[in-house]
């Protein structure tokens, strides 16, 4: 009997972000705008031969109290220009940005994505992101509020558009024939029309067909509008880490979703967020971790994290004492702003954390860093790397989006010391194969399709 | 050299401007979308020691003019967002400035504003930005959130044009406003870093934009630290009174296109008036005579090649700029009598850029430096340093003298 060949992990390197995952009071903490700290990634990421550099949006700065959110990084840069420069400083690595569907129109983001295929050689990604919120859209002309429900109902018809767009001209649309003075081989290359619910649009799309023809597409969100999209339109879900049991059977509820769209298992990507804390031994990396997680949560920011559940001032609370005796504002204010809610509902919340802190006589500070410090991997290298194999060859996970907590070498133990072994492994390429994301992440090309199977439930032996 | 510097720029499209340029370059033609092509074309450039690139773009395909969008199959269409473009060849070349074309109809400020920051990141301080209106109902279209009148030279005077067309102006200047808000609304030096209280930011050295405007309003600030040049320069292709007025308020580099001895010195007085009519406080522009160039070291093979691609194209080349057929000796006069006249330079406009740029950088210039009107090597490491313009404190930044105030 012949080996199995073994299922591969998907790696992405997500760019540290404007929030307290990332220690920027660290010494090693380097610039988080300078287009080097940019560079130092996307090379790291690239010498491990990582499918792709991820990159997330935030329009607004965030807002506590009405002010400026002072504790974390603050400050990043336009999401397309910056992948357009490292384009230039790497050959095969995928790059993927986040970009809101809201506010921007079809025809722009189309192009863009388009340029930034083109001038990649065929390795770009659009992770589709929505928004409604009304903070943000007082940065845009077209800062459009939409119900929450309604949004993925623009985001497919925008997304239709796009590919419309990219698919406009054919692949031998420009003989560019001196002799006969052709350049067009017909008059109607990218021409597209498009009427529909939110959209009417029609002209000429001016982007040749790029590389891929289609840039890869992620959708982050995981509620059950965001998971139909995906398995509809997506070819991966930029998703949050759970424990690999929930994992599975997101896995399955998901994946399952495929074949009634006549899908393949493999045609959408299941790709968590994860941070990791390497050490030589298990011990001394869960003390780097304790240590990093003191780093992420100071006393101000506990404050922040449960001013955001209480929903009013705490700044008068001492971050080493215990959890606020008075009750939660809920009058439908909201005291920060630009920032996703991390619960669904504050007092259960509450009574959550006063029952942990009352059983292990917590502090507010320690109560925030068990709750917001989140380390996904925690281990030796192997440690790491087994935990990632078997994820992935028992189908919890199709890879991982790493977020370092260092800006910009934060990667860089993980390529060196973490990645060897999944090769070892046999589960991660030691060369690139193809040259476009496409080919790393293993997709079929742009508008073509393999027979949907059944989406295995077991887990092999 | 003179009084006053000269400066150097050229300005790309497609394989050149002459629309039948890609009958005698149909590699090139092919490799539009190709970076390193690109890139060749701006690192030789850079070699020539010019100030800087500006990038053709427009948000729709390439159209003969401003009509409606012609279904010939006989001129060079398709090309990628100039901006991206721009970020790409950046790291790729390290002196020369790098001045993308963005259209201000239909994008957003926000958008654009730290697209330029990041752009400037990008280049270490060499971004730019050409900012033009877009009037193209064809455009509009490609968008579908606005409609415009069709747009056609026979209609300019036609009183429904005349306000669309005031109205389009107003809105570029409220765009470049607020770009230039936006890039201010980050002092210098906001990033403290500050471990002992915990904070990344000193907050009071950030600001919002809070603008209001006829066409839109953005709060901000930026999502972007202030940029190597803090204001990278704005351009603005002007031909007449409306884009004078948009130039005079809001740029920095003024693009103009004289043709004779007449309307040379005629157009500079007619800039500095609108400067003083808009009371600009910044200093006066920097003017730049665009010029179309066929060029070659005998004048009358210029000249015979200019025909050629005539003869090619079907019709003779018409172009809002004047077009030079001669030796890079003759342009050498030409850019010397325009400097004379008080124009800080020229914009080159190569007819064919795979002959004619080679010819600007290894004829043109050394004839220039012969003649001590333009530099011997880069004295500069920014755009705004090569145009020899300062880099601006934030128009929010408290003055020194506040600051040291007991």
């Amino acid at each position: 009997m012949s080996p199995v060949p073994k299922r591969q992990v998907r790696l992405g390197a997500h760019f540290p972000g404007v929030n307290n995952t990332t220690v920027w009071a660290d010494p090693r903490s380097g610039s988080h705008i300078d287009f080097a700290s940019f560079v130092h990634l996307a090379q790291t990421a690239e010498r491990a031969k990582f499918d792709f550099l991820f990159l997330a949006e935030g329009l607004r700065l965030r807002e506590k109290k009405g002010l400026i959110h002072d504790l974390d990084v603050v400050g990043r840069p336009d999401t397309l220009t910056v992948l357009a420069g490292l384009a230039a400083v790497t050959e095969r690595l995928g790059l993927i940005g986040t970009i809101s569907a809201t506010y921007n129109e079809p025809y722009e983001v189309a192009r863009q994505f388009a340029s930034l295929d083109q001038l990649s050689g065929g390795r770009a990604g659009w992770n589709v992101v929505t928004s409604s919120d009304a903070f943000t859209g007082e940065n845009f002309r077209r800062g459009g509020y939409l119900p929450y429900d309604r949004r993925y109902d623009r985001a497919t018809e925008f997304l239709a558009i796009a590919r419309e767009l990219w698919n406009s001209w054919p692949a031998d649309a420009i003989p560019a024939d001196a002799a006969s003075g052709r350049f067009l081989a017909g008059e109607d290359a990218g021409r597209f029309a498009h009427r529909g619910e939110f959209f009417d649009v029609e002209g000429r799309f001016s982007v040749p067909r790029t590389p891929q023809v289609e840039p890869v597409i992620l959708q982050a969100g995981d509620s059950q509008a965001g998971r139909d999209f995906g398995a509809r339109h997506g070819d991966g879900i930029f998703t949050l880490p759970r424990p690999i049991e929930e994992a599975r059977a997101f896995y399955r509820e998901v994946k399952g979703r495929l074949a009634a769209h006549g899908r393949h298992e493999d045609d959408l990507l299941l790709l968590p967020a994860a941070t990791f804390v390497i050490g030589d031994t298990h011990a001394e990396a869960e003390e780097r971790a304790a240590e990093i997680r003191t780093q992420q949560v100071s006393g101000a920011t506990a404050i922040q994290l449960l001013e955001a559940v209480w929903n009013r001032d705490l700044t008068a609370y001492d971050p080493d004492g215990p959890l606020p005796d008075i009750e939660p504002l809920d009058d439908g204010t909201a005291i920060q702003q630009g920032q996703a809610r991390r619960f669904e509902d504050r007092q259960e919340k509450i009574r959550e954390w006063r029952a942990r802190a009352e059983a292990g006589s917590l502090s507010i500070r320690d109560i925030a860093i068990e709750d917001a410090a989140w380390q996904t991997f925690v281990g030796t290298p192997a440690e790491i790397a087994e935990e990632i194999d078997l994820r992935v060859q028992t189908r919890a996970d199709d890879g991982f989006i790493l977020v370092p907590h260092i800006t910009p070498a934060g990667l860089d133990e993980f390529a060196d010391r973490v990645v060897p072994e999944l090769q070892e492994r046999g589960s991660f390429r030691r060369e690139y194969e193809g040259t476009t994301l496409r080919d790393h992440l293993g997709l079929p090309p742009a508008g073509t399709r393999r027979p949907a199977v059944p989406v295995p439930t077991g887990v092999p032996a | 050299m003179t009084d006053h510097p000269l400066h150097l720029a050229v300005a790309l499209s497609d394989v050149g401007w002459h629309p039948a340029a890609w009958r005698e370059d149909p590699d090139g033609a092919r490799r539009l979308g190709d970076p390193e092509h690109w890139a060749a074309q701006v690192r030789l450039a850079e070699e020539g020691l010019l100030d800087l690139v500006t990038i053709e773009d427009g948000l729709g395909l390439q159209t003969d003019g401003y009509g409606p969008q012609t279904p010939r199959t006989d001129r060079v269409r398709g090309r990628v967002d100039a901006v991206l473009l721009a970020s790409r060849i950046a790291p790729l070349t390290s002196r020369i400035g790098i001045v993308p074309t963005v259209v201000t109809a239909h994008t957003e400020p926000f958008h654009v504003a730290t697209a330029l920051q990041t752009l400037d990141f990008v280049s270490t301080g060499r971004a730019g930005v050409r900012l033009t209106a877009g009037p193209s109902a064809a455009d509009a279209r490609l968008v579908g959130v606005r409609t415009f009148p069709d747009f056609t030279p026979d209609r300019l005077d036609d009183p429904e044009i005349v306000a669309f067309v005031e109205d389009l102006f107003a809105e570029a200047g409220e765009h470049a406003e607020v770009l230039r808000r936006l890039w201010d609304s980050w002092e210098d030096g906001a990033e403290i870093r500050d471990v002992p209280t915990g904070r990344f930011i000193d907050r009071d050295r950030l600001h919002y934009a809070d603008f209001r405007g006829r066409f839109f309003s953005v709060k901000g600030p930026s999502i972007v630290p202030r940029s190597p040049q803090g204001q990278p320069p704005v351009a603005i292709l002007a031909h007449g009174p409306l884009p004078y007025r948009l130039g005079a308020q809001v740029g920095d580099v003024l693009f103009v296109t004289p043709h004779g001895d007449d309307d040379l010195v005629r157009i500079l007085s007619e800039v500095r008036a609108a400067e003083e009519e808009v009371r600009r406080p910044a200093p006066p522009q920097l003017v730049l005579g665009d010029l179309v160039v066929v060029l070659d070291d005998d004048p009358s093979a210029a000249r015979g090649r200019l025909d050629r691609l005539d003869a090619l194209s079907g019709e003779a080349y018409a172009s809002d700029a004047r077009i030079f057929a001669g030796s890079p000796a003759e342009l050498a006069d030409l850019i010397e009598a325009w400097h004379r006249a008080g124009y800080a330079g020229v914009r080159l406009r190569p007819a064919a850029t795979a002959v004619d740029l080679p010819q600007i950088v290894h004829g043109v210039v050394p004839e220039l430096q012969r003649r001590g009107l333009f530099r011997t090597a880069y004295e500069a490491d920014t755009l705004r340093g090569h145009l020899g313009l300062d880099r601006p404190l934030s128009r929010y930044a408290r003055t020194p003298d506040l600051v040291e105030a007991p």
